[in-house]
């Protein structure tokens, strides 16, 4: 049987590591993946979800991988009449317990300038940076140019 | 006498002017291609392009069994590879029914997407897929015969294409029949397109 002393400090602990861990191991990521390339010259995309399980927001900031010189989260945007556009999305706030979805016809990393062809069954490291300073990094799969989802 | 004739070919000029002008906002190449706006019929349309095996193509080339037509780039990360996966999953569900539909892929970047680039990429796709490219003059009159849209925007990249990203559909006879959305439901997709299919009166083949 525990003492009320015991029970205490473990709350306290708890509590601080709460605190202190509005950081990377709050940040699961679920369901990356990403479409091979043709070549270097388009840009790549990689797909996620990125769930904060902490008590409070994180804000994914930038990303950073070995693959591509410069990668971005875009967002595409559908209008009214059908016109698709595409535009950086700016910092994404992930709020507590909240889940931001990276995938096809919204948000997306777009990985600009390839520094190699993403090739189908291979996978590569993405780290997503967040605006306390932490990083998190995801393996990403690769899969075929006409993919559809995570897994198929 | 002779300022009746400047008078009369003034007069001439102006009407002339007027109805230029008028064809040029309602028909032609000034026309709105806002929300709403129908597509030509196919027969009406009038661009020339080239397959991604070399072959000269435009609107003609379509008529006689329905088509399912859309635009993209090859440049695209996101939505065209989504639009061309996806329209290979609905092909795969047509089965053998998908040979007597023409599926077109036009590009709207003429700079990037040559003939050879068109032929490689669609090549990851379902293999009725046909990828057209063409010089701007023509894309800009496909563009304004499906009453869509594009426009070249600069990034940090170099440059992306905001496109109308629905997926046309015509009958055999190249009448326009309807649309799917990049963001309706897939399963009103294949029905659609059977629909656009069974227009001719299932006769076509």
């Amino acid at each position: 049987m525990k003492s009320m002393f015991q029970i205490i400090v473990m709350a306290t602990l708890t509590a601080m590591a709460g605190l202190a861990s509005a950081g990377p191991e709050d940040i699961v990521v679920g369901d990356p993946w990403s479409r091979a390339s043709i070549g270097t010259s388009r840009p790549g995309v990689a797909y996620m979800t990125i769930r904060n399980t902490g008590d409070s927001a994180m804000t994914l900031t930038g990303l950073r991988t070995e693959v591509a010189a410069m990668p971005q989260v875009h967002r595409t945007a559908t209008d009214d009449s059908g016109v698709s556009s595409m535009a950086p999305a700016g910092d994404i706030e992930i709020a507590p317990a909240g889940t931001v979805a990276l995938e096809p016809g919204s948000l997306h990393a777009m990985l600009m300038k390839l520094n190699r062809p993403l090739i189908e069954a291979e996978s590569y490291s993405l780290i997503l940076i967040f605006g306390d300073g932490s990083e998190v990094a995801v393996t990403v799969p690769v899969l075929g140019v006409g993919a559809r989802g995570p897994e198929e | 006498m002779r300022r009746l004739t400047i008078l009369a070919a003034a007069v001439v000029g102006a009407v002339a002017f007027t109805l230029v002008l008028g064809w040029w906002q309602v028909d032609g190449p000034g026309a709105d291609t806002a929300r709403g706006a129908r597509p030509l019929a196919l027969s009406n349309m009038d661009f020339a392009l080239t397959d991604h095996e070399g072959n000269d193509v435009g609107p003609q080339s379509l008529l006689g069994q329905p088509s399912l037509v859309f635009f993209g780039f090859t440049y695209c990360p996101d939505v065209c590879p989504t639009t061309l996966a996806d329209i290979s999953g609905w092909l795969d569900e047509l089965g053998a029914d998908a040979g007597r539909l023409n599926t077109v892929f036009i590009t709207v970047d003429p700079e990037r997407d040559t003939v050879a680039a068109m032929a490689e990429y669609v090549g990851y796709f379902h293999e009725a897929i046909r990828g057209w490219a063409g010089p701007l003059l023509e894309i800009e009159r496909a563009v304004a015969g499906f009453r869509a849209s594009f426009e070249k925007v600069p990034t940090s990249d170099g440059y992306t294409i905001n496109h109308t990203a629905s997926v046309f559909l015509f009958d055999a006879e190249g009448r326009f029949v309807t649309t799917i959305d990049y963001h309706e439901p897939r399963e009103f997709a294949v029905p659609k397109i059977r629909r656009a299919m069974g227009a001719d009166g299932e006769g076509a083949t």
